[in-house]
């Protein structure tokens, strides 16, 4: 499998906290990479620099390389709204923009130029199904998606952002807010979509990490301090903090 | 148990209360009451729907209606833009947050100065410098000016409201700032300009100062292109004028009995207003 981003030396302050220290990583593409780690040390950071979502956070300031496909996406010839197109974000709790559920998938779409109604039902409908929610929505796709349940509007997430067609989708927490039903649904989903885009995750809850990832990255105090296979991370750690972690010593 | 002192300490309070909530009821109902019998039986067909002639002496105060729906919907035409845009600017663009609190400090400070001290600035920089002349144009630039901060205030409040949740979506998606605040933050901001533009109506309607400065008080009938160029009264002026320079008591009530029903009607649309939407946020 081929690698697909690599960060090279990545320090991240806000204003004066040092929240990333030296990350150094490289991500192999269609597969799951989950990131753990206790509350704090770095994960939403750092994942969000990989899309370049911290650009709107005026305080923030960033030294070293985020590599995507070769190309240095902090590189001033970068267009970023072209770049998060490639690199969707679902978010912790549930953005669904409060309009309809067919112009909530429509609006990423919409955003890159397409106009056309048949191309973007097409859309629509093809993205509900591969959020595995179509069957749920279909009927109802002129009504407010703030009238879903959070699973549903969680998996509309996903729909929403697999609606312009990105290479990698980074999930912050995805299930975190929702309940053990739909949190087991939106793993499937995850494992199924990783047939066709390459996912990373955040998780606070290593089960899941199990459950769903081939790699993970061990954050603490926002320095990057193991990562590899997940069967090996969790079964034969290398290192003491990672080992204290994962059986529960901390965090 | 309480000491006795302190229950007729109480009791003493409690009647006091009712007494001042008594009379300020009985205040209100009693002005209404008092211009509604002085005004609506001067109201009739004729005033209501003829312009003052003074060879018949009969006074009608349609151009007056007018005059104030121009200047409504000019001063409005103007305010809009202007107050939504400087809110959008402050709230999504400007950077430096001591900037713009001070703004936002002289913003509140512009909404209590005495609406005359407008007319006369508006009369000296309108009328004059930028030589408008007397006219409805100069009176609803000064009530620009007068109304910019509170369209700007209630749209800022409000394009606060938008959660930054919609915001991040957006841009996660891929799209620019400016299509983030066009389709994502400015529908969540509606009703804090709806809300804005009747508190400018209401404002609007009560004002005499600022307008006598500025737009005079001609009752002629004009189209609204006429009407915005020359000098016209609006009803709250009219009714000055009636009252105090000609003595015609029956039409400055009447007048009175009209505005008191618009301005109830005005609130009675920003209770509904906000309640149609704090129904919608709920959803
Ligand atoms: N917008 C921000 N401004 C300032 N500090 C922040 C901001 N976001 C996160 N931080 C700080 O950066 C560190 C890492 O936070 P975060 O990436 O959210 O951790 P995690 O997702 O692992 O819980 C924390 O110390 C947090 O306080
Ligand atoms: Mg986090």
């Amino acid at each position: 499998m081929s690698d697909i981003m690599t960060a090279k030396d990545l320090n991240l302050w806000y204003d004066k906290t040092h929240a990333l220290k030296n990350v150094n990583i490289t991500i192999p593409e269609k597969s799951i990479t989950a990131f753990i780690g206790p509350s704090g040390c770095g994960k939403s950071t750092f994942l969000k620099t990989l899309n370049r979502m911290n650009d709107l956070i005026p305080i923030v300031k960033i030294t070293g390389e985020v590599c995507y496909n070769g190309q240095n996406i902090y590189d001033s010839s970068v267009d970023v709204n072209e770049l998060r197109r490639e690199i969707g974000m679902v978010f912790q709790k549930p953005n669904p923009f409060p309009m309809s559920i067919y112009d909530n998938i429509a609006y990423g779409p919409r955003t890159h130029g397409i106009k056309s109604k048949v191309k973007l039902d097409e859309i629509v409908e093809q993205s509900l199904r591969d959020a595995a929610i179509w069957d749920e929505v279909k009927d109802r796709l002129k009504k407010n998606a703030l009238g879903m349940s959070g699973g549903q509007q969680q998996r509309l997430c996903i729909a929403r952002a697999l609606a312009v067609k990105p290479k990698i989708l980074l999930m912050d927490e995805p299930t975190s807010a929702l309940d053990p039903i739909s949190t087991s649904r939106i793993e499937e989903l995850a494992i199924e979509l990783k047939k066709s885009y390459t996912i990373v995750i955040v998780t606070h809850n290593m089960q899941q990490a199990v459950r769903i990832s081939d790699n993970t990255a061990f954050f603490l105090l926002g320095e990057l301090i193991e990562y590899g296979e997940t069967e090996k991370l969790f079964s034969q750690p290398t290192d003491k903090r990672t080992e204290d972690y994962i059986t529960g010593r901390f965090g | 148990m309480l000491s006795k002192k302190r229950k007729a300490y109480i009791t003493a309070m409690k009647t006091a209360m009712y007494i001042s909530v008594g009379l300020t009821a009985a205040l209100v109902i009693f002005l209404v009451l008092f211009v509604f019998f002085k005004g609506i039986p001067h109201i009739s067909r004729e005033l209501l729907f003829t312009k003052p002639s003074y060879t018949s002496g009969r006074i009608g105060i349609l151009p007056d209606v007018l005059n104030t729906l121009y200047i409504v919907l000019a001063t409005l035409i103007l305010v809009i833009p202007l107050g939504v845009g400087a809110a959008i600017y402050l709230t999504e663009y400007a950077q430096n947050k001591k900037i713009v609190g001070m703004i936002e400090y002289a913003a509140e400070t512009l909404s209590g100065i005495p609406s005359i001290i407008y007319g006369l600035v508006g009369m000296l920089f309108f009328c004059q410098f930028l030589g408008f002349k007397t006219s409805l144009l100069a009176g609803s630039m000064t009530l620009v000016i007068m109304n910019l901060p509170t369209i700007m205030r209630t749209t800022q409040e409000s394009l606060k409201t938008v959660p930054q949740s919609y915001r991040d979506g957006a841009f996660g998606l891929g799209a620019g700032k400016w299509r983030v605040i066009r389709t994502v933050v400015l529908p969540g901001c509606v009703d804090g300009v709806i809300t804005g533009c009747i508190l400018s109506v209401g404002r609007i309607l009560g004002e005499s100062a600022a307008l006598l400065f500025t737009a005079g008080f001609a009752h002629a009938l004009n189209g609204i292109v006429e009407g915005l160029a020359s000098p016209g009264a609006t009803l709250t002026v009219a009714l000055y004028v009636y009252a105090k320079e000609q003595g015609e008591f029956g039409v400055a009530f009447a007048i009175a009995a009209i505005l008191m029903i618009l301005t109830l009607l005005i609130n009675l649309s920003a209770v509904l207003v906000s309640k149609h939407f704090a129904k919608k946020r709920k959803l």
